[in-house]
């Protein structure tokens, strides 16, 4: 299990980096963590021609929040995320340091990156549901004379099974998460703790107070390993119902009857569709209670 | 055409230069470049944890990093995990308490546990985490696989090292105490 | 192993050393009309590439002297016909493993696909292909071992006939090393150097002997550390072969290192097996008769040299177990399918035959609204029964059957289990205990095994004892261990024996040259067999050690005592000498003792024991999630009695890495295929052995029932944590989900199972109110 071979080149910089990718062609690869990217190769499923290492490119690792909510860089790894103490990260991005626990195991956290996730576009991704359920834009760096950027919404990025709206000459520099959301929470389930989901889901809801019994103003639902991209759930007959885990069970069978699951060794539609019913309604459940 | 490159990198404290392939995983690089054989591989694609060494102090799958990645860096592996805290036992305390605890039978997959339990609690374990339970050690051991012990005694081991790292006043002593029956004298105890 | 100081053979180099790629089937059935190497050869880096033919089509046969085998030619590279994907056909030797994998996908075959036999089903369907000429059924082996003609009278008339059926997944022994050889001609010993990752050193060099066509002491095996085997390594994989022919043929070192992939889909498999079961019981729940047809999926080929009988072998002869079978009838086959062959992995049937017991216990239980426990009580071979031979014809040494299921009950009673089920219960998971007790034959030397019919018959070994002129000892044994910690045992017995300190005795095994003949380290035998020979070697040196201190003391030999590393006459404090004295003047001033004390100190002897068994009463609590049908191990306990236990924490150890394994087999680990007979678990990812977080800590209880047929009293005991531990997780498993009415007889139980059966179980509670409304 050794890698097939290829060209490796250094990027220093983020215009390096894309222009290097636009001169190599489509068969060129970024490489961040690796944590995804290596198995693939040393398996011989995937045969870049050539890597562009950015893992020395600086300044692409922080958590920022403020005014215009949380950036993140595309190199900030895991575990980062996972053990930020900053309280205004955690104010209104809890959910994102709470989640992170779910990816693989420690030493994964500590090496694999938030960009290379999003750019992996694995539909069970933590970070990849977190991003369609926030709202949240990808920032992509592409070449040029002058190298141009853009922000792609996330919803719009992931496009099919591990595929997305990056043109091969771009990099994703920045996740960026325009909106805090406090109650919002991810649920899921592996064979094992730190295995691929079967079903992940990630939910937020607004409600009217913080009262038993309050009204939901709106909730928000996207679940994973249910599709080839994210499933946004269909919830707009939600608002009004009040606060309770009665209602978070009925939306957990609401998204089950609307998602098509393919059937894969770890478990049938029928399995998955009992998953998303229950991860569902433990993500709302959690979600009210922050 | 090999595509090659001239590298420095620091293992262990000692600074050496040399020429790799770039598709060469430090892994290999490490084993059979550089003669520290004692990083061992077991997957080969980074679920196993056998592979585990510190690259500027954080743990990580050498199987999953390119050799030539390290250039300029710092690698800690088993080899280098003696030295140090304790130089008249020779062992370090983690590996002592892999001793006192049983943690190994084959020893393959024990240099990853060494280092990924050296990674965690020397500087990835969060400074305000408090008390160290079994349930947080229990889940930075499923980083790894084992096929022997079923996990009790390196458990045991990393739970019994970070209690007196955080606690050096109530430090055990293991050594000293063990009688015949312990694994004191034996190949593998002495740790070759 | 701490400081990294091992070495396993991948961790070995050779100057001009090189290193084999192969290249394997990607089908599952083909012929093979053609390989073509030429381009693979045109790479930079690469010196060889080897067919069939160029290696002289080269094989193994496994041979079991039995009317009703079929032994089939394992080619060392399939030349006409692949019989599973993943099955070697050519090797590349390159400068580097990089080189020599880039060349092997070079390697250019044609394939004529055939049609597979993914599973049993497939093979004995009435006209389908046969996988081997001279097959019926594709059955290698179908052995009547048993029958008793009074079972049709009994099954006519007893208060209770359970009937059944049972499953066991194929599984991967899976040690965190591969296999690996390092093969290396030594031209001033005229001797091909065949460094390899094994448990049977001696059988491998038999086994390339035997391929290769070359004598025996043209090959030294030599086993450097090995990093876990399982029974994997304890068969002869034809890469090993290849690797040597290679060697053998460029005079230069080759070496090779199984990767994961080829780990999971092109070694040896374990387990995969079908339990068909009628059992009788009086009303009271008296076990009254027992008809089980046993079929096993062995894979393509007979391992070598224990053939493929070894499971049906295995489960025919032990079915019965701990209890009293009065009537018994047992068929049992293997049969051959598109997939790799298979291997003895630990348990070998017995973590099958233990859960078939186990669960016709608890069936019978529920029927006849028995208390589980008492039920097992009725119908265990109690402490008068001993020595007690059933109807397999076994004749079971004492155990402690009753005493452990006593013991383990009130320890969990003692420790507040029912308590803490009940909390779970609260808490809104399903929770459940379970049980299993069973025995473990161990340890059992040629007297035992010839009843198998092997064309090579295991069980005996040999130890050489020798001490040096300075008093330190040397013994070389036939075994072979991988983290048993034999180096420290074996020097507990040989130094108890000589009065020495055990850091004054090294074991040297896993070298052909050290030892004239052994079989290795599976069976749980190593310490029985290899140390009952140390043992007697070590006595007859201590012989000598007294013979020559009382002619040097001009005492009885009779009076002379060997502790604390001196030899003392008993009853006079003076007259003493230190061992390494006697050691000293046995070499260096022979001159000095009469002439038949004289010329060193040694002895070799040798051990084959009939057998003995150990047992153990396992018992888990799991929780179960029904709403994703999780299944978490929350505690577990172990009371086993091994007979006399000579190290405490090598044992615990043993069995606790035992459970892991059973646990895994039990709710996780399984290989897959598809209907084409393609490898899906050709990864970690996808091929799950338990982590930390699927285990709990494990206790265990030690009683001493000592063996009377053992130089030290001691049973084996390396299996038995995986050979009790799926039956008693399947039985929590099925006591947590016994109020649903659902219950399990198959392993592993996947979450999906479980949400699946719950409701199934609840589309029929809901049917039958509706039809009582109706």
């Amino acid at each position: 299990m050794k890698p097939a071979p290829f060209r490796y080149h250094l990027a220093g910089t983020v215009p390096e980096a894309v222009s290097m990718l636009a001169e190599l062609g489509e068969d060129a690869k970024i490489l961040a963590g690796g944590q995804s990217l290596v198995p693939m190769m040393t398996l011989r499923l995937a045969r870049p021609s050539d890597l562009v290492d950015i893992t020395r490119i600086s300044g692409l690792s922080y958590l920022r929040a403020g005014l215009d909510g949380l950036r993140i860089g595309a190199l900030t790894t895991h575990r980062m995320v996972e053990t930020t103490r900053d309280p205004a990260v955690l104010a209104g991005f809890g959910v994102l340091a709470r989640a992170a626990r779910w990816i693989g195991h420690y030493p994964i956290r500590a090496r694999g990156t938030f960009g290379g996730s999003i750019a992996h576009a694995d539909a069970t991704s933590e970070w990849c549901l977190l991003a369609v359920l926030l709202d949240a834009q990808v920032v992509l760096a592409g070449p040029g004379a002058t190298p141009r950027e853009r922000t792609v919404p996330a919803a719009e990025f992931f496009c099919g099974l591990f595929t997305t709206a990056a043109e091969p000459a771009e990099m994703i520099t920045e996740i960026w998460f325009p909106r805090p959301s406090r109650s919002a929470a991810l649920a899921e389930f592996a064979p094992r703790q730190g295995d691929f989901a079967v079903v992940a889901a990630a939910a937020s809801v607004d409600i009217d107070s913080r009262e038993r019994g309050a009204a939901c103003r709106s909730v928000r639902v996207v679940v994973g390993g249910v599709g080839s991209v994210p499933f946004v759930v269909d919830t707009g007959a939600v608002a009004g119902l009040p606060a309770s885990a009665s209602t978070w069970r009925e939306v957990g069978e609401l998204a089950a009857s609307q998602i098509d699951p393919p059937e894969y060794a770890d478990g049938d539609a029928a399995y998955r569709r009992r998953l998303t019913a229950t991860l569902v309604a433990r993500a709302l459940d959690e979600a009210s209670r922050q | 055409m090999k595509d090659i490159r001239q590298i420095t990198v620091t293992v262990n404290d000692q600074v050496r230069d040399l020429v790799v392939e770039t598709r060469r995983t430090l892994a290999d690089m490490l084993r059979h470049d550089l003669g520290y054989t004692g990083t061992h591989l077991g997957c080969e694609h980074g679920v196993c944890g056998a592979c585990t060494v510190l690259l500027d102090g954080l743990p990580v799958r050498s199987c999953l990093i390119f050799g030539v990645q390290a250039d300029g860096r710092t690698v800690a592996t088993v080899e280098g995990l003696a030295d140090g805290t304790d130089p008249d036992a020779q062992l370090s305390d983690l590996q002592r308490a892999f001793s006192d605890q049983h943690a190994l039978q084959c020893g393959f997959c024990t240099p990853g546990f060494l280092m990924l339990a050296e990674g965690y609690l020397s500087g990835g374990r969060p400074a305000d985490a408090g008390e160290v339970t079994e349930a947080e050690i229990r889940d930075v051991v499923a980083a790894n696989l084992c096929r022997c012990t079923g996990y009790q005694g390196i458990v045991e081991a990393i739970l019994a090292t970070a209690r007196s790292r955080l606690d050096p006043a109530g430090r055990e002593r293991g050594d000293g105490e063990r009688g015949d029956a312990g694994l004191g004298g034996s190949e593998q105890g002495t740790g070759r | 192993m701490l400081t990294g100081r091992g070495q396993f053979t991948g961790d070995m180099s050779r100057v001009g050393m090189l290193h084999a790629a192969f290249v394997r089937s990607p089908l599952a059935a083909a012929r093979v009309t053609g390989i073509d190497t030429a381009a693979a050869l045109a790479q930079p880096g690469v010196r060889a590439a080897f067919t069939a033919a160029d290696l002289g089509e080269p094989y193994l046969m496994a041979v079991l002297e039995r009317a009703e085998f079929r032994p089939t030619r394992m080619p060392i590279l399939a030349a006409t016909e692949v019989r599973y994907a993943g099955e070697p056909v050519a090797m590349v030797l390159a400068d580097d493993p990089y080189a020599a994998q880039d060349a092997a996908e070079l390697v250019d075959a044609d394939w004529q696909p055939l049609q597979p036999l993914p599973d049993i089903d497939a093979a004995r369907a009435p006209g389908a292909r046969q996988l081997h000429d001279g097959l019926d059924g594709n059955c290698l082996v179908e052995l009547a071992m048993f029958t008793d003609e009074r079972l049709p009278g009994i099954f006519a008339t007893a208060a209770l006939v359970v009937e059944a059926e049972f499953t066991s997944a194929r599984v991967a022994a899976l040690p965190l090393e591969g296999r690996a050889c390092l093969a290396d001609w030594d031209a001033a010993g005229q001797q091909l150097v065949l460094h390899c990752s094994t448990q049977v050193p001696h059988q491998l060099r038999s086994g390339v002997a035997q391929a290769l066509g070359i004598a025996e002491h043209s090959i030294r095996v030599r086993v450097p550390d090995v990093g876990g085997g399982f029974g994997l390594k304890c068969v002869v994989g034809r890469e090993e072969v290849a690797v040597a022919g290679a060697a053998l043929r460029l005079r230069r070192p080759v070496g090779w290192v199984e990767d994961r992939q080829e780990n999971l889909t092109a070694s040896f498999h374990g387990h995969q097996q079908r339990y068909r079961v009628r059992a009788a019981f009086s009303q009271g729940g008296v076990m009254l008769g027992l008809d089980a047809e046993i079929d096993c999926d062995v894979g393509a080929y007979s391992a070598y040299p224990f053939t493929s009988a070894v499971e049906p072998l295995m489960a025919c002869s032990e079915l019965p177990g701990v209890y009293k079978v009065p009537a018994y009838r047992a068929l049992g086959r293997a049969i051959a399918t598109s997939k790799p062959p298979t291997a003895p992995y630990r348990g070998v049937s017995r973590p099958q035959i233990v859960l078939v017991m186990e669960r016709l216990m608890e069936k019978a239980a529920r029927s006849l609204g028995l208390d589980p426990l008492e039920i097992r009580r009725r119908n265990l071979i109690g402490p008068q029964d001993f020595p007690y031979t059933g109807p397999n014809a076994i004749t079971y040494d004492r155990g402690s059957y009753l005493e452990s299921l006593q013991l383990a009950d009130e320890i969990i009673g003692t420790q507040g289990w029912r308590a803490e089920l009940a909390a779970i219960r609260a808490g809104g998971l399903r929770a459940g205990i379970g049980f299993a007790c069973f025995s473990e034959r161990t340890a059992y030397g040629t007297p035992a095994m010839s009843l198998r019919r092997m064309g090579m018959t295991p069980g005996y070994d040999t130890a050489l004892v020798r001490m040096d002129p300075s008093g330190e000892v040397l013994v070389s044994t036939g075994t072979c261990g991988q983290g048993q910690g034999h180096e420290t045992t074996f020097a507990q017995i040989v130094a108890d024996r000589l009065g020495l300190h055990p850091d004054q005795v090294r074991l040297r095994q896993g070298d052909t040259d050290l030892a004239s003949y052994g079989w290795g380290t599976w069976g749980s035998r190593s310490i029985v067999i290899g140390g009952g020979a140390a043992s007697r070697a070590a006595d007859q040196v201590a012989q000598r050690l007294r013979e020559i201190a009382a002619h040097l003391l001009e005492a009885s030999a009779q009076d002379v005592e060997l502790a604390d590393g001196s030899a003392s006459v008993r009853g006079d404090a003076a007259s003493t000498v230190p061992i390494s004295e006697l050691a000293r003047i046995a070499h260096f001033q022979a001159h000095r003792l009469p002439e038949h004390l004289r010329y060193g100190l040694e002895a070799r002897e040798t051990y084959d024991p009939p057998g003995t068994f150990s047992n153990a009463c396992h018992v888990a609590l799991v929780s179960v999630e029904p709403d994703t049908g999780l299944v978490v191990l929350r505690k577990y306990l172990v009371v086993e009695d091994c007979g006399v236990v000579i190290n405490p924490m090598i044992v615990d150890g043993q069995v606790r890495g035992g459970v892991a394994q059973g646990v895994g087999a039990a709710l996780l680990e399984q290989i897959r295929y598809d209907n084409d007979g393609q490898p899906i678990s050709g990864t970690l990812v996808d091929y799950r052995p338990p982590t930390a977080m699927q285990l709990c800590p494990v206790e265990v209880v030690h009683l001493e029932t000592p063996s009377p047929f053992s130089e030290t009293g001691s049973k084996g005991m390396g299996e038995g944590g995986t050979i009790g531990a799926p039956a008693t997780v399947l039985n929590a498993i099925n006591d947590a989900l016994a109020g649903d009415d659902v219950a399990f007889d198959h392993i592993p139980v996947l979450p999906p199972d479980v949400t699946a059966a719950l409701a199934r179980a609840q589309a029929a509670v809901s049917a039958a109110a509706v039809q009582g409304v109706q």
